[in-house]
């Protein structure tokens, strides 16, 4: 059962070997390293690059307009900043030229909280993404998505933003989160896919036989099933409000959690037919809370699903401040945290109009 | 500088100034447009013929990585021109028609982006082509053959860091890439003295550090422009290897329609200039240019006319091609890869 990071490796591998992806390059995405969190480790077409990040959104664009099929990443999008105008440049590619110059391209960068990064390796992407219309943009958040998306991603013919919770990417598959084709058993996998540590220059991987598994781009997933109240979450908040679920439910608390998985396009229809079963809706994720995606969502369901509502539509999200804090205790004050969204489960679900 | 360049063939030379021609009047008469009231923003590259025109008819046009890939700067009408295009189209642009080839009325004049001769598209940000630019040149490299890219940005430019990182990406040791840099150097930034911003005595010097060629012409003359172009391209398309060229122009209607776009004394006007030395060469007359200009104007003149009938585009239009829902780039027309 493969990690998130073994997931996007292969998937990666699958790029190469069968979808055309002719280039995987960032900082330190090639060998020895392989990547950060070792995502690009022992791929054919992996090369490190300056560390410009301008450069790389840049050098992605051209190898796009020139035919290839490059991924790129972004080590941290905390990085990413000093590139919005190229990734708004690549949003409109297509669009300022008519319908003439697609690019196929895609750029993959760590995401949101939960390891200690401090101010520069903490920040979400999700909400920044969805304002460079343009772009498709997805977010895993358990290694058969991530797999899954990483081909569809390759595969579109449209610049497509996949981030990848960092605090996920070394979290183990759960049962029903296996990818087709992997080994079953970890550590056999682990031998198969994984740089040794030492000297690498003579190792090759052996990648498992995975299969196509191309989960669409735009379709939600149901991680729980539930009939009191809709939380409508992605990435790293999948397995907290997943697992809040399930604890809730043996108090007879039913929750159904959405994983949005795509922002762009996203799944509206399974949105909103489930605030139609539950009269009830909780947008929960890490990006700061002003001009938030999930704010989007509730403005939404606002305007066409008022008369549905049993309770106002609520937020959690990221407090707004300039950065999430080093110290445990800030962190933990700034990003939602298991007990924060509960309280607001509990709240939603008691309220009646 | 270089100087004592080879004189042109006489074909070759009254062709160069038939496209000179035809751009500046192309450009005066989008000036006119905008003044009276029939288009919104003119920007474009008058004062810059001298060396657009021969850099448009030396580039190796087609589709694919065999070809040349252009990332151009909005003053690159006379190497759009010169490599065929039509004036009735970039009046279109002007006009923001639907019938706009480029860009179906979405963006400004000479924001050209032809997907079947490698010209990607023009954007308004300066600079950012310089970031582009190694990424066509990379798939080129790979591909082997003659074709390079071409990126041109203006002087002010190069203070963005787009254009150190053309520098940096163009020369990794062992993977150097066939990039030819244009600086067009009019010695301004929109309203500001180049003097005032920039202590640097050559921008073309910056290549030096990382062993990349480069020169400084004079781009106000066709002759050593051509012959600037050439020497550098043959490089680039032969060593696989970068090369900044640096290419001192005027800029005679400012800015842009912003600025007022009125003509500036002073500068030197490359077409004027051409004109008598083609007539101290016996190569042209007072009364042939007169025709010149007078069928030119007309011809303009009937395709502005042509155009100002044609139709905004339809509002739904806006939400066209936001996505694609399959691959173009990289496919020639006609399938062959």
């Amino acid at each position: 059962m493969a990690t998130m990071v073994q997931a996007i490796r292969m998937a990666l591998h699958v790029g190469e070997d069968r979808l055309g992806v002719t280039d995987v390059f960032g900082e330190d995405v090639g060998p020895p390293l392989g990547g950060v969190f070792t995502a690009t480790q022992g791929l054919k077409t992996a090369w490190n690059t300056p560390l410009d990040e301008r450069g790389i959104i840049g050098m992605a664009m051209g190898l796009a307009l020139a035919g290839q099929r490059p991924v790129c990443e972004i080590q941290f999008c905390d990085y990413a900043f000093n590139t919005i105008d190229l990734l708004k440049l690549a949003g409109g590619m297509y669009w300022s030229s008519n319908g003439q110059f697609n690019l196929p391209m895609v750029m993959m960068t760590p995401v949101g909280s939960g390891i200690h990064g401090s101010i520069y390796h903490s920040h979400a992407f999700d909400s920044q993404a969805t304002r460079t219309p343009g772009w498709k943009i997805v977010i895993p958040s358990n290694p058969r998505d991530a797999y899954g998306l990483m081909l569809s991603a390759i595969a579109d013919p449209n610049p497509v933003m996949y981030l990848a919770p960092k605090a996920l990417l070394r979290a183990k598959a759960l049962p029903g989160e296996e990818i087709p084709g992997e080994p079953g058993d970890e550590r056999t996998l682990n031998k198969m896919i994984d740089a040794p540590l030492g000297d690498r220059s003579q190792w090759r991987p052996q990648w498992p036989d995975t299969e196509d598994l191309f989960i669409p781009l735009g379709k939600a997933r149901i991680a729980r099933e539930g009939t009191q109240l809709t939380v409508v979450t992605y990435a790293r908040m999948v397995p907290i409000c997943a697992r809040i679920a399930d604890e809730l439910a043996e108090e007879g608390i039913s929750i159904e959690v959405i994983d949005l998985r795509s922002l762009c396009p996203y799944d509206w229809d399974m949105v909103s037919a489930s605030v139609q079963k539950t009269n009830r809706l909780l947008c929960v994720n890490e990006d700061t809370e002003v001009t938030n995606f999930g704010e989007h969502l509730i403005r939404r369901a606002a305007e066409e699903l008022f008369y549905e509502l049993h309770a106002p539509p609520k937020l959690v999200a990221g407090a707004q401040l300039p950065g999430i804090g080093l110290a445990d205790n800030l962190e933990c004050a700034s990003v939602p945290q298991k007990d924060g969204i509960t309280a607001a489960i509990r709240a939603l679900v008691a309220h009646e109009p | 500088m270089a100087s004592n360049v080879a004189q042109l063939s006489p074909e070759l030379l009254l062709k160069i100034h038939q496209h000179m021609l035809m751009s500046r009047l192309l450009e005066e008469r989008l000036i006119r447009m905008q003044k009276q009231g029939d288009a919104y923003f003119w920007i474009g590259g008058p004062g810059e013929e001298a060396f657009s025109v021969p850099l448009g008819l030396l580039v190796d046009k087609g589709a694919g990585l065999a070809h040349d890939y252009l990332h151009l700067h909005y003053r690159a009408s006379g190497t759009l021109l010169a490599m065929g295009v039509d004036p009735v189209d970039t009046i279109r642009q002007m006009r923001c028609t639907a019938s706009d080839r480029y860009s179906g009325g979405r963006t400004f004049c000479h924001h050209y982006a032809i997907l079947e001769w490698n010209v990607c598209p023009v954007s308004s940000p300066i600079a950012v082509q310089f970031s582009m630019a190694p990424g066509t040149a990379l798939a080129q490299k790979r591909h082997g053959g003659t074709g390079i890219t071409i990126v041109q940005g203006g002087d002010a430019g190069t203070a963005e860091g787009d254009f150190p990182t053309c520098l940096v990406w163009s020369s990794r040791p062992g993977a150097e890439l066939p990039i030819l840099m244009l600086v067009m150097n009019n010695q301004y930034g929109i309203s500001t003295p180049a003097a005032t911003q920039h202590g640097e005595q050559r921008i073309a010097d910056r290549a030096g550090p990382f062993g990349i060629k480069h020169a400084t012409i004079d781009g106000n003359d066709p002759e050593t422009a051509h012959a600037g172009i050439k020497q550098a391209m043959d490089y680039v398309r032969a060593e696989r290897k970068p090369y900044l060229l640096e290419v001192m122009v005027s800029r005679l209607y400012g800015h842009s329609s912003s600025s007022g776009a009125n003509y500036v004394e002073g500068e030197l006007d490359c077409l004027s200039a051409f004109e008598r030395k083609l007539e101290q060469r016996g190569l042209m007359t007072q009364s042939k240019l007169r025709e010149l200009r007078d069928s030119y104007t007309q011809q303009l003149s009937d395709a502005a006319q042509r155009v100002r009938d044609e139709p905004s585009p339809a509002p739904e239009q806006a939400f066209e091609h936001v996505f694609a829902t399959e691959n173009r780039v990289g496919t020639v027309p006609g399938g062959v890869r």
